[in-house]
């Protein structure tokens, strides 16, 4: 069977999208920088599992993990290698690219044994079918591009012990500030996805999304109206330059559906709409719309869900 | 303090986009314009420029009619800009790409580069970590703050759920996401003013690049198909009349999310 190496960063939905992808095309062999992430490979049907231990390696910003993945990838010449599109994955994908003048593709949201990808471009409205010609399959994998399925295994562990080179040592990540989630599921994984827009009006008035969001144990989204506005902090932004949702449910409430703004949503189940202006784009790709104010309709809902509890 | 700021020119992404015959960006049916993050990287400089002094140089790599766009970048307050245009480009990879950019930031001075997160077209995210690897500068990327003090740069790379703060010397490069300024409109007098600043024009045989190097023909991926996303089957629209929430309800009851 083919060798395909998979870079699992976090113990995330999209690592073991990724990991169910790289599965569906060959034996996997992940490479893992810490228990969590070789423990997420195993429950994932990985084959293989390199344990790296690079000793400073988390206090540096991308270089000397991409050092240990091109080494990785000149010793197994894999017949693909896959990532998780996120600003780390597609960094370390660039310097991979370059490190091994290989071919690259960002965003796929598909994969075959061939090495055929496919990828939404144009923000969602054209679909492409690309392959790499020179060198193997190199690809960062979209979130939502397969459904994760564990099936787990016992791998082989190969312990990787990796020195951290002067060079890597450039960039030095003196912080990291992690800004509590709340109990709300992170936006990214979330099954259901609630989004209020400019419609909303006030940072006040977003605690009728977020009272929506929890009746359907949902996460809150906003639009970059929103965020902008001082509404809702920025990092709930779904979008082009906001997190990328790929929820089961996505309701969007007063948000108009601007191209920027779809880019981060239009691959989501089911799309509701609620909005006053029944011109508003978003109404084209809405499942399920209303127009109405936001502000009649939503506590109707919540009216109805709690009676129907 | 010199900083070259990476723009790109694309296809408005407000208007309807497609792929030509060659499966290329239809760059001639479209209205051209400025990348949406690149905006953001021009301002980023012209901040800096203000605060630390120093020059701020444009470079751009892409046909004739990118000259509009550079034009755009003095306007806002840019020294003078390089303009890569060759027939031989069109088609290039990120790896073709990066190796021309690579090269053309070989022939200035620079202390800081600046590019966008992710241009507004192609959106691939890896342009300032290519060129990192070609130019051996330290690459802090995704930012939504950027410091200086001296030698020294600050960066706050912007996560989903937090930041981290990344440090580093110069020479270094930077992308931007639009989380770091408001970028300025250019000024009347700004407009006049461009009229006056150098464009410098160069061909990839100007910077020591074999054209076959580049180009679809040294292209390391190949598009193979593209076609329209099929429509989202048409969703049921209900105006609301007294009773939208509760028809809402029911549809979010039928599909067992209540
Ligand atoms: C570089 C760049 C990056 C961007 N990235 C993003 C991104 O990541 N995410 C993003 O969302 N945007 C992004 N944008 C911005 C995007 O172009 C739009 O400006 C933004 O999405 C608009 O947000 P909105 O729909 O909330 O606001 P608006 O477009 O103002 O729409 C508000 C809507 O609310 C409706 N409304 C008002 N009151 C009510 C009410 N009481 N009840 C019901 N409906 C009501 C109105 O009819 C209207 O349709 C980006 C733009 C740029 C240039
Ligand atoms: C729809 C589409 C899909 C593509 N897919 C692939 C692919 O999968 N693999 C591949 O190798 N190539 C691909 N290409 C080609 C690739 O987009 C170009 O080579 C492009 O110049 C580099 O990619 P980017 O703009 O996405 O870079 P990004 O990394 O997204 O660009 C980030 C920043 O780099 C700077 N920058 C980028 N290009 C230039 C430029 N020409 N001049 C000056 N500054 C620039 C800008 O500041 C920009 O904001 C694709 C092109 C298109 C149109």
């Amino acid at each position: 069977m083919a060798d395909i190496l998979v870079y699992v960063p976090e113990t995330g939905k999209h690592a073991a999208e990724v990991l169910t992808l790289g599965r569906s095309l060959g034996d996997v062999s992940a490479i893992a920088f810490d228990a969590q992430s070789a423990a997420l490979a195993s429950e994932y049907g990985a084959a293989k599992v390199y344990r790296v231990s690079a000793e400073g390696a988390d206090d540096y910003f991308v270089d000397p993990k991409a050092t240990v993945l091109a080494d990785v990838a000149r010793k197994t010449e894999p017949a693909a290698f896959l990532l998780p599109s996120t600003d780390e994955g597609k960094a370390l994908a660039a310097r991979l690219a370059v490190d091994l003048d290989n071919g690259l593709l960002t965003d796929v949201t598909g994969l075959d044994a061939e090495g055929v990808a496919e990828q939404d471009i144009f923000a969602g409205a054209t679909i492409t079918t690309s392959k790499i010609t020179k060198g193997f399959t190199l690809a960062t994998v979209k979130a939502g591009a397969t459904e994760a399925e564990a099936a787990p295994s016992e791998p082989v562990v190969e312990d990787v012990e990796a020195e951290v080179a002067e060079s890597d040592r450039r960039v030095r990540i003196a912080e990291s500030v992690v800004e509590p989630a709340g109990d709300r599921p992170g936006l990214a994984e979330a099954d259901v996805v609630v989004s209020g827009g400019r419609g909303v009006g006030s940072a006040d008035d977003f605690a009728l999304i977020e009272r929506v969001a929890d009746v359907l144990g949902g996460a809150v989204g906003a639009s970059r109206a929103a965020t902008d506005a001082g509404y809702y902090p920025h990092k709930f932004q779904v979008g082009q330059t906001g997190t990328t949702v790929s929820p089961q449910l996505y309701v969007a409430a007063g948000i108009s559906g601007a191209i920027q703004h779809r880019a981060g949503m239009q691959t989501s189940k089911l799309i509701v709409a609620v909005n006053k202006d029944a011109d508003a784009p978003i109404f084209s790709m809405a499942d399920f719309g209303v127009v109405g104010d936001l502000f009649e309709v939503l506590p109707q809902v919540l009216e109805e869900a709690e009676k129907r509890k | 303090m010199n900083i070259v700021v990476l723009v790109k020119q694309v296809p408005d992404s407000g208007l309807a986009r497609q792929l030509d015959a060659e499966l290329r960006v239809d760059r001639n049916g479209a209205n051209n314009v400025m990348g949406e993050l690149d905006e953001y990287a021009v301002e980023a400089a012209l901040q800096l420029k203000e605060a630390h002094g120093g020059e701020v140089t444009v470079l751009t790599l892409g046909p004739d009619q990118a000259t509009e766009t550079v034009r755009k970048t003095l306007a806002m307050g840019a020294d003078k800009a390089v303009h890569v245009s060759d027939e031989a480009v069109a088609g290039s990879d990120a790896l073709a790409t990066s190796k021309i950019l690579a090269a053309a930031l070989g022939r200035l001075e620079w202390d800081l580069v600046i590019a966008g997160a992710e241009s507004t077209d192609s959106g691939m995210g890896v342009m300032a970590h290519m060129l990192a690897a070609r130019t051996g500068a330290a690459a802090a990327t995704g930012a939504r703050k950027i410091e200086l003090d001296g030698d020294a740069i600050t960066v706050e790379h912007q996560r989903e759920n937090g930041y981290d703060v990344l440090t580093a010397s110069l020479p270094a490069i930077v992308s931007v996401w639009d989380t770091i300024n408001t970028p300025r409109y250019p000024s009347l007098k700004g407009i006049m003013a461009a009229k006056r600043k150098k464009v410098e024009t160069l061909t990839v045989a100007d910077l020591g690049i074999d054209p076959s190097e580049v180009g679809a023909g040294a292209a390391t991926t190949e598009v193979l198909t593209a076609a329209d996303r099929p429509e989202r089957s048409a969703g049921q629209i209900v105006t609301d009349e007294g009773e939208g929430g509760r028809k809402l309800a029911a549809f979010l009851a039928a599909e067992k999310f209540i």
